[in-house]
């Protein structure tokens, strides 16, 4: 990770155009100047403001960061997971404003202002949420590492009004994938959920 | 990922103009295929400029049809209740397209925008004319089980992945654009294009222009149904799909409107079987003469041969659901 503070790169690069100056006539120091100026921009970091599970966090991040690679590396909320990085299998399941996406397909810069709920942000103190009890209880896992996905999108399912019957909860799920097969039990923690009436 | 400059356009004109100037630059809205292809080094823009803050989300009635932001969101229009009322067939396609997170992301726009694409197209150590003019298609000799069986050409066998395309073509919808100079529409089945010599343009749409907005008019079809073939039950990209809207009156169709999806580089309007049904008593016998009719140009490769059968059974299959 860069440890740098956040303008030393880009103060780096200009000094060493002003290094460069001594060797160059005139003409070649504009260019380079010129030069370094562009590749300066593109490690250039952006300023942002999250509100992450409550909490309002200002960052500056490189426009190329996902919002999954923020969460886990800067911020160190490794409860969201990295599966495919590719937006196929789910594990990286956040909700912004409310909405489950695939926060690793998602540029960080592009949630500036917005709200995100991590797994880390569902539990109320030592109260699990109603959907991660329901997941102990139905024993819908194995190994655990699409889990966290599984229960932002669960939560979603329900809260969207989308777990009214158990088709209709496997379609709605079919984003975030299972390797160890836990499907049959997900779907009856999902059920449960939805038939205790909870708000979630 | 190839690192890049970002900026956020506050206006269309703010977005084109930052467009124009930098030609390796590129829109950036739901981000769902352009964020995978950039992390594959499939693409790799010098500049994103994202457009969502652009007053483009907005699902609106007129008097003659429904207009739809290029902005709003794939799972907001697949709940609108007017869709899901007077265009249940787009609500359908939409449904049954990616997952509930990409859903959440990705925007009408963003969709038709998507690429045309196949797994050579991702797959840098392979030849692909679409990413790489001129270094062959590695799908035409290789695995093409997924490929075309309409309009492709020498230079690439892909398809269109996109449900939500396949009812916009069947439903005559337009494509609102905007440009620096001008605003234009163009046909919905006119926007995409198919591969021909310049199978690295998926599309019509000219460097600099934006897509407004979707306009589908209002119609009387009383029959509609999108039925989507694929490997497994939900979310994968379909081997063929097709998109039936019938307006019928005393088992009478009166006109037909039929499209299917990975069949071709873009989404296919079936004309000749829709001009054959129409003014027709339904039978089972004329659904499956349409069927027949909709499959009889069909040119397939070494893998995908079974997309003839697949395909006549599920334009009857599709045709018989929205009947029923």
């Amino acid at each position: 990770m860069d440890k740098l503070p956040n303008e030393s790169r880009r103060s780096f690069l200009k000094n060493s155009a002003a290094l460069t100056a001594l060797t160059f006539s005139p003409t070649v120091l504009i260019k380079a100047g010129a030069h370094d100026e562009k590749i300066a921009s593109l490690f250039e970091k952006v300023p942002l403001q999250l509100s992450i599970n409550g909490v309002t966090h200002k960052l500056t991040v490189e426009p190329r960061v996902t919002l999954l690679d923020l969460l886990r590396e800067q911020l160190g909320l490794t409860g969201t997971k990295k599966g495919c990085d590719h937006g196929q299998c789910g594990a990286c399941t956040v909700h912004v404003d409310g909405r489950g996406i695939n926060s690793c397909l998602s540029l960080a810069i592009m949630n500036n202002g917005k709200k995100i709920t991590t797994i880390e942000g569902l539990a109320n103190g030592n109260n699990l949420h109603p959907m991660q009890e329901a997941f102990i209880k139905h024993d819908g896992f194995q190994c655990g590492y699409c889990t966290p996905g599984q229960i932002m999108s669960a939560v979603a399912c329900v809260r969207e009004g989308h777990a009214n019957n158990k088709a209709e909860i496997r379609e709605f799920m079919s984003g975030n994938i299972c390797r160890c097969g836990a499907y049959p039990n997900i779907i009856d923690a999902i059920t449960e959920v939805k038939n205790g009436g909870q708000s979630l | 990922m190839i690192n890049f400059e970002y900026s956020k356009a506050k206006s269309a004109k703010d977005a084109m103009e930052a467009r124009t100037k930098n030609p390796a630059a590129q829109f950036i809205a739901g981000g769902t295929n352009l964020v995978d292809l950039m992390k594959r080094g499939v693409t790799a823009p010098e500049q994103l400029i994202d457009i969502t803050a652009l007053p483009l989300k907005q699902i609106s009635a007129s008097a003659n049809g429904i207009t739809i932001g290029a902005l709003a969101l794939n799972s907001d229009v697949a709940e609108n209740e007017l869709v899901k009322t007077k265009f249940s067939l787009l609500a359908q396609a939409l449904h049954a397209g990616a997952s509930a997170q990409l859903r959440n992301m990705a925007t009408v726009g963003g969709n038709i925008m998507q690429r045309t694409r196949c797994s050579y197209f991702y797959d840098m150590e392979m030849p692909c004319n679409k990413r790489t003019a001129g270094s062959g298609c590695g799908a035409a000799e290789g695995y093409n089980r997924m490929h075309a069986i309409f309009g492709a050409s020498d230079s690439c066998i892909a398809v269109h992945p996109s449900d939500m395309c396949v009812a916009l073509a069947a439903l005559d919808a337009t494509v609102h654009i905007s440009g620096i100079k001008n605003e234009r529409k163009i046909s919905f089945t006119d926007f995409h294009r198919l591969p021909g010599n310049t199978p690295e343009l998926d599309n019509h749409l000219q460097p600099g222009e934006l897509i407004n907005s979707i306009y589908i008019p209002n119609n009387h079809f009383n029959k509609n149904h999108y039925l989507k073939i694929r490997d497994r039950a939900s979310y994968a990209f379909a081997l063929v799909s097709v998109a039936v809207a019938l307006e019928v009156k005393d088992q009478v169709i009166k006109s037909a409107r039929l499209a299917m999806g990975g069949v071709a580089h873009k989404p296919w309007r079936l004309t000749e079987a829709e001009q054959f049904l129409a003014g027709k008593q339904i039978t089972e016998k004329l659904f499956q003469e349409a069927a027949e009719l909709s499959l009889q140009h069909a040119k397939t490769y070494q893998h995908n041969g079974f997309k003839i059968k697949l395909g006549k059974a599920a334009i009857f299959e599709a045709l018989t659901n929205a009947n029923t």
